[in-house]
């Protein structure tokens, strides 16, 4: 067995957690746009800064998340349940939500207060498309670890056009997906 | 502090129904999250506009753009937005129990699975077909979010777009220091644009 496959590292140590705690509570902050969008601080951090995991581990975690029932931030829990267990999950999710959170409350109290002010159409239309650069980001990310082959590159086409051109349930593109990946044609 | 507190009422209209209890805001986040595969917000809309009538069709989408906003996840941002109308702190904090305690437990018996499974050849296969489908799906999102984008005649805010990506995703530059630049940027042309079209309005 090489350290390719440990699992969770199940570090209970304190120095982890903070570390864990420390990385999540700041890209709360930044993650414009939603939880993809910050797949590609997450995957910077956790593979190539902290070298938690390997880049197929961390497509593994993303694709686990999509399937499962939740919102997208869930990725983060299984980020944090791979580094440190239990407890990894836990701080890794609050950590993800928490400051945000923080924000979201106080923020809500002031925002009907400002509906028609000028500088808020200019904020939102400001962030769109940066938070449309950062989902593409995340594609991109995903889909470099993913496109191991050219089956690879014809599902991850198919799927972005089925998805774009038609509003068919994402979970019969997995399923199909699945099926075919368990049949080894990809 | 008092006022944090005390929760401001949503200021319902006479013929809506009476505000929701705490056990009927946690039973509908949870229900919204897991019934949510992908995306939680059509369900969200669904459940809070639609089947519970807690919200007006244009309350929720003044609610979902101050979440859009806002950073971080947008489905939590609604449920501390959504719980905070109803109850304050503590119906804030209930609302996201609700969204996150049940798949936190879910995902936690994956990732048990998954380190003890996770290198089996069958499952490994299958992760690499679903991953590869995850790839497209956020593909296809991201273009029809990037459609309009693209209609813009003035052509600033795909190049930021188009910047974003590059520095995050091709370059792997730290998000926060990308977006401490890009974000001011991106809002003083959108500012600068705003106030130009309306004072030529004017002038018309």
């Amino acid at each position: 067995m090489g350290p390719e496959i440990m699992g969770p590292a199940m570090k209970h140590d304190g120095g982890t957690l903070a570390t864990l705690a420390g990385h999540f509570a700041l890209m709360s902050l930044f993650a414009m746009g939603g939880a993809n969008s910050a797949v590609p601080e997450m995957h910077r951090l956790a593979v190539e800064v902290e070298h938690w995991m390997s880049d197929r581990q961390f497509t593994d975690i993303f694709a686990i998340a999509q399937v499962t029932p939740g919102p997208n931030v869930i990725v983060v829990t299984l980020i944090g349940y791979h580094v440190a267990g239990l407890l990894g999950a836990l701080v890794t999710t609050l950590a993800m939500c928490g400051p945000t959170c923080v924000v979201a409350f106080y923020v809500g109290q002031i925002w009907e207060r400002f509906k028609e002010a000028p500088w808020r159409a200019a904020i939102q239309s400001g962030l769109l498309p940066i938070s449309i650069g950062l989902i593409a980001a995340s594609a991109f990310v995903v889909a470099s670890v993913a496109t191991h082959n050219f089956a690879a590159v014809a599902v991850i086409a198919a799927t972005a056009v089925v998805s774009y051109t038609t509003r068919l349930n994402p979970l019969w593109i997995f399923a199909a997906a699945a099926l075919m990946g368990l049949a080894g044609l990809i | 502090m008092p006022e944090t507190l005390s929760a401001p009422a949503l200021s319902p209209p006479a013929s809506s129904p009476p505000a929701p209890t705490l056990l009927e805001v946690f039973r509908a986040f949870a229900l919204i999250s897991l019934c949510g595969f992908g995306g939680v917000l059509a369900w969200s809309r669904r459940m809070l506009v639609e089947e519970r009538k807690w919200m007006t069709p244009e309350e929720f989408n003044d609610a979902y753009a101050l979440c859009q906003f806002l950073p971080g996840p947008n489905v939590v941002n609604l449920s501390v937005v959504f719980g905070r109308r109803i109850r304050g702190v503590i119906g804030a904090a209930v609302a996201l129990t609700g969204l996150i305690g049940p798949p936190f437990v879910i995902v936690s018996l994956i990732g048990l699975a998954y380190a003890r499974f996770g290198e089996l050849a069958p499952l490994q296969r299958t992760l690499v077909g679903v991953a590869a489908a995850a790839a497209g799906l956020v593909m296809g999102t991201c273009a029809k979010m990037a459609l309009p984008l693209l209609k813009d005649r003035f052509g600033v805010a795909p190049l930021i777009a188009l910047a974003t990506f590059a520095s995050v995703g091709v370059l792997r530059w730290p998000l926060h220091w990308v977006l401490a630049v890009l974000v001011p940027l991106s809002i003083a042309v959108a500012w600068t644009r705003q106030t130009w079209v309306r004072k030529s309005w004017v002038r018309r």
